[in-house]
């Protein structure tokens, strides 16, 4: 008998420590299924296979006889398997309702355009059914499915923009004096105490601004309609202060004590210390806290979407009702048919989102970890 | 300049007056920091002070059947069901799974491994995912995916449609990180010493780690589960397609039924009320309710957590 070493010795640690490491790869797993199932949902846009006209070609029942299989398949817009189970009864009666629905199509030049088509999704058009000037339109009910994505990229980028104006000086400036003005025993207190805040639901966030911030401002500054990106901004940074908060403390605490002894004993007062050496050496962290606050300003729905008015007009004023991403999103795919071109397209703006927070958490995440390796480097 | 003309120079310097710069910049930090704290008070005491009236027992307990915007009837007994039943089941699923991660990492992993790296990066990834993208995930994964795999192309669907279960599991996959990094947290709170010592005394490392570890960071796996369930409780975005019901006649008698929940009536009392006047009071009640819920968890997971960093410190 030889000496067992590895699984052969011990089989049940053995297997234990796979299970274990099988589990622990789920996290990965999830962030992999997220991108594939919301991205899945709006691959036939991607791919051009989706057809959002009002008015379609028309072939009469009676040719039927006259095309091949495969055309008459993507004609009536059937999967594979759908087709097979129909028989030829079936298939002509699809090619009469058809037939019906083209008398009954709007008539104009505008019904016969594909709106799911990239250069209706980002650039303007002259429709016909309004102004004659070229618009860039989100109206996806309606005779002609309008979707134009500019107005809600335009709408968040706003929204957000407010946020992170109104919070990240906030945040910082709290953190600042958290890590480093504040005596020990206040910051125990201080810092679970802001971190409370994050406690707080975004649909309360959401229902504060609506019921009493909105009327707050408005009579502070006297703009014309109560809910507007300026509302929804501020509420939102309520909900990004948390976030840039911790992180960007997590930063500053993480600066070793040396720096600051080193500057102290040189006659700096506290606040050089922390102003000129504590800061500088924590800019990456304060960056990165600024970025993840980006992401969670981008990706909050509650607040947007019950404080913003929810009006998809193309303008760049703050004080303009106005609608997100997020909020489109959370408003619209309950009413969107399942499976069809507005259902794929909020799907197509969802993934489009989860691409741009994964990039800045990723890029968040990468400079933490960056400045920590540094600093635990030289503080050695 | 001789020795005590420099001494008497710095003496000077530490005392030279007024600081102003100093001043305003511990003044300006602070004020920060006053103001951040100020909104909290102020949101949480509006809503205290106009939910109060309406906040009752009755509130608490009385059903939804009448009418849901009538201030005399109205109460919230199947929202709290609602939103209790849909945490209590991501709680099933997240915290062993986010406990078994975190053991994997703290106890197992190399620190410096890619796969280590990787999975930590997914983690932080996964905590910055909109909540409105899980909604969709959950809908084109769980329900239109799994749930409609279920159910084979039955003509009347048992899985494929919202229900509790398919909520609660877009919930757990948004809690994860919460939970491994609690858990993870307090794991390294516990000095290398006690796993030294029960592994000298012969135990393996898996008795170890249940026998030992685990038991020592129950604190912080329960400062995990709680921030999970404070957060889940008031997210609205990941169940607005996946279970949550405008409204229902009666309470959801199995996993794949839909629910009412706190938070989502909170949107509907807020946006689609027919009379909004009429209905302040049951909408102030029902956040105060809410608010009850997750602020109260998030408090106590605040003060485990301290207790769980205090012996942290003590330890090393």
């Amino acid at each position: 008998m030889g000496i067992h070493r590895g699984h052969q010795a011990r089989p049940l640690e053995w297997l234990a420590e796979k299970f274990i490491f099988l589990v622990s790869l789920t996290a990965i797993l999830m962030v992999f299924l997220i991108f594939v199932f919301v991205a899945r949902e709006a691959l036939p846009l991607v791919l051009g296979q989706m057809n959002s006209a009002a008015a379609r070609p028309v072939i009469a029942a009676k040719e039927m006889d006259k095309l091949k299989p495969e055309e008459l398949r993507t004609y009536l817009g059937l999967t594979a398997t759908e087709f097979k189970q129909l028989d030829k009864e079936a298939l002509q009666a699809l090619m009469e309702v058809r037939e019906e629905e083209a008398k009954e199509a709007p008539k104009d030049k505008d019904a016969t355009l594909n709106t799911t088509e990239w250069r209706y999704l980002f650039q303007p058009h002259q429709w016909s059914d309004s102004r004659p000037e070229d618009r860039y339109v989100w109206q996806p009910i309606g005779r002609i499915h309008k979707y134009n994505l500019v107005p809600l990229i335009i709408g968040s980028l706003k929204t957000t923009a407010v946020a992170l104006l109104f919070s990240v000086p906030l945040a910082l400036a709290a953190a600042l004096y958290v890590s480093q003005l504040a005596s020990p025993t206040m910051k125990e207190w201080l810092k679970p105490a802001i971190e409370l805040l994050s406690g707080v639901p975004s649909v309360v966030l959401g229902f504060f601004a609506l019921m009493v911030l909105a009327s707050f401002l408005q009579g502070a500054f006297g703009y014309q309609s109560r809910l507007n990106a300026f509302v929804a901004g501020i509420a939102l940074g309520l909900a990004v202060i948390p976030v840039v908060f911790s992180i960007a403390e997590d930063a500053l605490t993480s600066v070793p004590r040396a720096y600051t002894q080193a500057a102290l004993a040189l006659g700096a007062s506290k606040w050089q210390a922390a102003w000129q050496i504590v800061l500088p050496a924590a800019a990456p962290g304060v960056f990165a806290a600024v970025v993840l606050g980006f992401g969670r300003a981008i990706g909050e729905t509650m607040v947007v979407l019950m404080a913003s008015g929810n009006a998809s007009i193309m303008s760049f004023s703050l004080f303009d009702s106005t609608r997100s991403i997020t909020a489109t999103i959370a408003a619209e795919l309950a009413e969107a048919v399942f499976g069809g071109h507005h259902y794929r397209i909020l799907f197509l703006i969802g993934a489009m989102l989860f691409v741009v927070t994964f990039l800045t958490n990723l890029a968040g995440d990468l400079i933490m970890h960056r400045l920590k390796g540094r600093l635990e480097g030289k503080a050695k | 300049m001789t020795a005590t003309d420099a001494k008497a120079n710095r003496l000077d310097f530490r005392s030279r007056g007024f600081d102003f710069a100093s001043f305003a910049f511990t003044g300006i930090t602070g004020l920060a920091t006053l103001f951040i704290l100020a909104i909290l008070a102020i949101i949480i005491a509006n809503i205290v002070w106009h939910g109060w009236g309406t906040f009752s027992w009755r509130f608490l307990t009385g059903s939804a059947d009448q009418d849901m915007f009538d201030v005399n009837k109205a109460g919230v007994l199947p929202m709290v069901i609602g939103t209790a039943l849909r945490v209590l089941v991501m709680t099933i699923v997240v915290v062993p799974v986010g406990v078994i991660t975190a053991v994997y990492l703290t106890e197992y992993a190399h620190s410096t491994a890619l796969t280590t790296r990787v999975i930590r990066g997914a983690v932080n990834n996964l905590a910055g995912v909109p909540s409105i993208v899980f909604g969709l995930f959950g809908l084109g994964f769980f329900i239109s995916f799994i749930g409609r795999g279920l159910d084979g192309g039955a003509a009347e669907p048992l899985w494929g449609k919202p229900a509790i279960v398919w909520a609660s599991l877009t919930l757990s996959v948004m809690t994860l990180p919460l939970v491994i990094v609690a858990t993870e947290e307090s794991l390294r709170a516990i000095t290398p010493g006690l796993r030294e010592a029960s592994l000298a005394l012969g135990a393996t490392k898996l008795e170890t780690i249940i026998k030992i570890v685990l038991p020592e960071a129950l604190p912080g796996i329960l400062t995990g589960g709680i921030l999970a369930v404070g957060r889940a409780g008031g997210e609205v975005a990941p169940i607005l397609f996946t279970g949550a019901a405008y409204y229902m006649r009666d309470l959801p008698h199995s996993l794949t039924d839909q629910f009412m929940d706190l938070g989502y009536h909170v949107f509907i009392l807020s946006t689609q009320s027919p009379d909004i006047e009429k209905t302040r009071p049951i909408l102030f009640a029902t956040v105060l309710a809410l608010l009850l819920l997750t602020l109260s968890l998030n408090l106590v997971a605040v003060i485990v957590r301290a207790r769980v960093r205090k012996r942290m410190r003590a330890s090393h």
